[in-house]
């Protein structure tokens, strides 16, 4: 049994809205690809070109959470800015490519509809053409082929820098939902740790003819994570049982902020990164100052026994006291970061203080546990970890 | 009573009482009805994953959202993954695979009818078992009551430590089941199109059709069963004290990873090779014209299911791999695109100089060539490992593979059932529904994806619950208004399906004036299929048949 030669008609062709629309929809649907590609351009165009900021920007808790920078296209290293120029030569050769498959379906759709006057004829059948199916396979080869050569060499490029003497060492321990950064001096044996810090990370700016590069060993204590500070660098996840490396040399003093990139459970959304890039005389301050014990304030001794007898020394480190844990971040530094809990808070006295008596309702999920104390105690251990510096 | 010699339509379906009439369709065993049942099982799971995804969009309106917490979040886009992927797209592959093959090879049925329908309800049973965690997975106290560990689920997140109850399990084990229902799928492709095909329809002589579900049955034979293997592995991590992935005690985080994507993969391609299946039969016949350079297309096809294989590490460019394996790895990946952009050009050649007729399958075939020519281009600057490393686990990277998942295939998935509805039920789909629904779904879908794109480079990070950068705002919410643009195109499309099957314009047998032998038959065809078995002599044996002085086979 076969169909009647022509039974489109059964379909509604009298239909002006479906012939109307129809035709809108098949022409329109290209201006729309197109339209995307111009999307493209504008989103980056939107995006106000902005350094690092040069200040402390973190006294509120809305300059801390509008604040911040991830834009790939605004690179402040060497390798992400020849990441964002690969990308730049990627867009440009799809556009291309996207225009060349597109403006001729676009011509073909107007030039080739059905017509009435075409019922019951059917067009030449063109079954294939040896020379242009070899042409439209070498042609793409080629353009792959060229974007094969680029990707190695950038590849590379970045991957095979070798760390110059002045290099910065530090290794990175991602933890659900907090980052910890060993800074590590380089020697004959290997590396010594000099001092361990949590969440904000300062590294040095370098200098004519002294590059100084922060190179990262990335390691995990629980589940995957990933360091991803766009404006530095491409991400590079931290994998338990695994050790991975990258680097980068940030060229504006400032903040740099990131997050983490890779599913780690509850909170991900809240583990923020912040690295600050300074000069090299305040950053040898701040290391000086991370080296020593802490301070040992005789006015909040209070503080001191209420911390050091309770469960807080199970997870944090005080140097210099006989708190050792190593679950939590090393506090003894405290008050010279500027923010809490992974970068999302300002470190100050009321969100410290928040932070204590309730982690759940800033962190829903954390691992800090709520310490059931009384509202004395709390106020003896903030006025302890006030002291910090 | 009801059996497996029950046409597909009872005549006097009047008098057959209801529950009679569903019992047929349960213990059926005829490809037509698997088939269907296939595709409606996508609807059901659809509609799931769907309302996930709303929910999704609307938490990401504004910073800070407040529509749910974040374990709820997480739960959200781990099951919507895991249904898209699993128990939307794949049954749909299914009914597509279940209902027009054998009808197109001139067969009477598939090849082993009762594991066909074993497949099914495996498949089927799999999406019951994920969805029981929500009412059975509660197990240890604050532990989530759905699945939240992604829907790849690397390794150790998934162990007892870091996932505690049982939802996880609930994950492993549906999605184990529906994979063992895909193997048996395949496994009756594979017999079905080598030993039942009509006399005269050689290996070279079948629709591109029935070669790309060929090779797409052939691709799941290859990676269901490692990907099963992974799982039981992960199982055995859980409850026996293995420790396959648990680093801490010598397990391998990256053997997952590996074991993962060498099945996730070329699952995008077992995808989207029934997509290209639909869309190089129903441009040729809107065209009016034979398929542009059958042959290339043959070759593409199987250069594709290769290739397919070997570059499974491009989702692993961050992992820290060697700067070889990267290399090798981007190399193979770009590969891809010489096969993928044949395929393109012969379709567009297709088009060339033929008699373009603008019916609702032809609108989501072009839908489906603009939205996936797109996301072709951005996967082949990923498969850059420098960009890479940026847009990795961003949102770019979730616009990009929608537009190949959504826009790619589930348009060419839309396009196939306008075009094969009148075969099923005997009726068109209404096309005035359809056109509004096509504008709908299409300025949705790319109101919801590109967004997605530039906020990844302004580096949104994908799956967080909430955000607080202003300059991310604006963009999510173009895509959420986007997503129910879409949802309402997704509606309007299931209203269509289920009122076409009584409102339906009567269609007959030809509706399309189509030349393959799925129209040879009366709509919807008996049981049997066909009175009498064709027997061909060319790749479109109704071509032949309607014109008999310029037939194919003297062409090809």
């Amino acid at each position: 049994m076969i169909g009647t030669a022509n039974t489109w008609g059964i379909i509604g062709k009298s239909s002006m809205l479906r012939l109307v629309l129809a035709r809108f929809f098949a022409i329109g649907s290209f201006l729309i690809g197109i339209f995307a590609i111009g999307l493209f351009a504008i989103g980056w165009s939107f995006a106000t070109p902005l350094h690092a900021a040069d200040s402390d920007p973190v006294e509120t808790l809305e300059s801390l959470e509008t604040d911040r920078n991830m834009r790939v296209f605004e690179p402040e290293s060497p390798n992400s800015t020849t990441i964002a120029e690969v990308t730049y030569l990627l867009i440009g050769i799809q556009a291309v490519i996207f225009l060349l498959v597109g403006i001729p379906l676009c011509i073909i759709l107007c030039r080739y509809r059905h017509r009435k006057a075409d019922d019951g004829i059917e067009p030449p059948q063109v079954y294939g053409s040896n020379p242009i199916e070899v042409a439209w396979t070498v042609g793409p080869a080629i353009t792959v082929f060229v974007i094969f050569l680029v990707t190695t060499r950038s590849i590379y490029e970045i991957r095979a820098a070798p760390a110059p003497p002045e290099a910065v060492h530090v290794r990175v321990v991602g933890h659900q939902w907090w980052w910890e950064y060993e800074y590590l001096e380089k020697n004959e044996s290997g590396y010594t740790s000099l001092f361990t810090t949590a969440n904000e990370m300062r590294v040095p700016l370098s200098e004519e003819g002294t590059p100084r590069p922060v190179y990262l060993d990335l390691e995990s204590a629980d589940v995957m994570h990933s360091f991803w500070v766009p404006q530095l660098a491409g991400k590079t996840d931290l994998i338990p049982g695994r050790v991975n490396h990258m680097w980068f040399q940030p060229e504006h003093a400032g903040w740099y902020t990131g997050q983490c990139a890779e599913y780690c459970g509850t909170q991900h959304a809240h583990m923020w990164l912040r690295v600050k890039a300074e000069n090299k005389e305040d950053f040898d301050k701040w290391v000086a100052n991370e080296r020593k014990d802490a301070v040992t304030d005789p006015t909040v001794a209070a503080g001191r026994t209420l911390f050091l007898t309770n469960a807080c020394v199970n997870c944090h480190t005080i140097k210099g006291t006989p708190a050792r844990g190593q679950v939590g971040p090393d506090l003894t530094h405290l008050m010279t970061r500027k923010t809490l809990a992974s970068g999302i808070i300002p470190n100050t006295k009321k969100y410290l203080l928040q932070w204590l008596r309730d982690p759940d309702s800033i962190k829903p999920g954390c691992n800090m546990p709520q310490m059931k104390l009384t509202d004395d105690d709390y106020n003896k251990i903030l006025d302890y970890l006030l002291t910090l510096k | 009573m009801a059996s497996i010699d029950t046409p597909s339509t009872p005549k006097d379906s009047t008098t057959v009482p209801l529950i009679t009439r569903l019992h047929g369709w349960v213990i059926s065993v005829d490809h037509k009805r698997i088939g269907i049942m296939y595709l409606l099982m996508s609807f059901l799971f659809l509609i799931l994953g769907g309302v996930q995804g709303l929910f999704i969009r609307m938490q990401l309106w504004g910073p800070n959202g407040t529509v749910v917490d974040a374990d709820t979040y997480n739960q959200l886009f781990t099951m919507h993954g895991t249904t898209m992927i699993f128990f939307v797209l794949m049954p749909m592959l299914g009914g597509f695979a279940n209902f027009v093959v054998p009808l197109m090879i001139g067969a009477r049925d598939v090849a082993f009818p009762r594991l066909n329908a074993m497949g099914f309800w495996l498949s089927f049973f799999g999406g019951c078992v994920l969805y029981y965690s929500h009412l059975g997975a509660e197990g240890l106290y604050g532990a989530a009551s759905a699945p939240d560990i992604g829907w790849f689920a690397y390794a150790p997140l998934t162990s007892p430590a870091f996932s505690r109850g049982n939802a996880t399990d609930y994950w492993i084990l549906g999605t184990t089941l529906t994979g063992v229902g895909a193997i048996s799928l395949a496994v009756n492709m594979v017999a079905t199109i080598f030993t039942m095909r009509a006399p005269g329809m050689r290996l070279t002589k079948m629709p591109l059709y029935v070669l790309l579900f060929l090779v797409d049955a052939i691709l799941i034979l290859l990676v269901f069963p490692p990907f099963a293997a992974a799982q039981f592995m992960l199982l055995l991590d859980r409850f026996l004290g293995a420790h396959f992935f648990d680093p801490q005690v010598g397990g391998s985080a990256l053997l997952w990873q590996h074991l993962f994507w060498f099945f996730g993969h070329p699952e995008v391609y077992i995808l989207a090779l029934p997509a290209f299946a639909v869309i190089s039969e129903v441009i040729p016949v809107f065209s009016r014209k034979v398929i542009f350079g059958y042959l290339s297309m043959a070759a593409a096809t199987i250069a594709i299911g290769f290739i397919s294989c070997g570059v499974w590490a491009h989702h692993m460019f961050t992992v820290g791999l060697s700067d070889t394996l990267d290399t090798f790895f981007a190399g193979a990946t770009m590969l891809v695109a010489i096969p993928t952009g044949i395929k393109i050009f012969n379709w567009v050649a297709t088009m060339y100089g033929g008699r373009l007729r603008l019916q609702t399958p032809m609108l989501y075939a072009l839908g489906f060539l603009t939205l996936f020519l797109f996301g072709g281009l951005t996967g082949i600057m990923l498969a850059s490992p420098p960009f890479d490393w940026q847009a990795s686990d961003s949102a770019f990277l979730v616009g990009h593979f929608h537009y190949t998942l959504v826009g790619g295939i589930l348009f060419a998935f839309l396009a196939g059932f306008y075009y094969w509805y009148p075969k099923m039920f005997g009726r068109m789909m209404s096309e005035r529904l359809g056109i509004i629904q096509f504008a709908f779904t299409y300025i949705g879908f790319n109101a919801l994806f590109i967004p997605m794109h530039i906020v990844g480079m302004l580096g949104m990070p994908r799956r967080i619950y909430t955000y607080t950068d202003p300059s991310w705002t604006i963009w999510n919410q173009i895509s959420t208004i986007g997503a129910f643009m879409m949802a309402i195109g997704l509606l309007l499309f299931l209203y269509n399906f289920f009122s076409s099957l009584r409102h339906g314009k009567i269609a007959g047998d030809d509706p399309w004036d189509a030349w393959t032998l799925e129209w040879n038959t009366t709509s919807p065809p008996p049981c049997y299929n066909f009175k009498e078995i064709p027997t061909v002599r060319s790749r479109r044996p109704l071509w032949d048949l309607k014109h008999p002085d310029d037939p194919d086979w003297k062409h090809e």
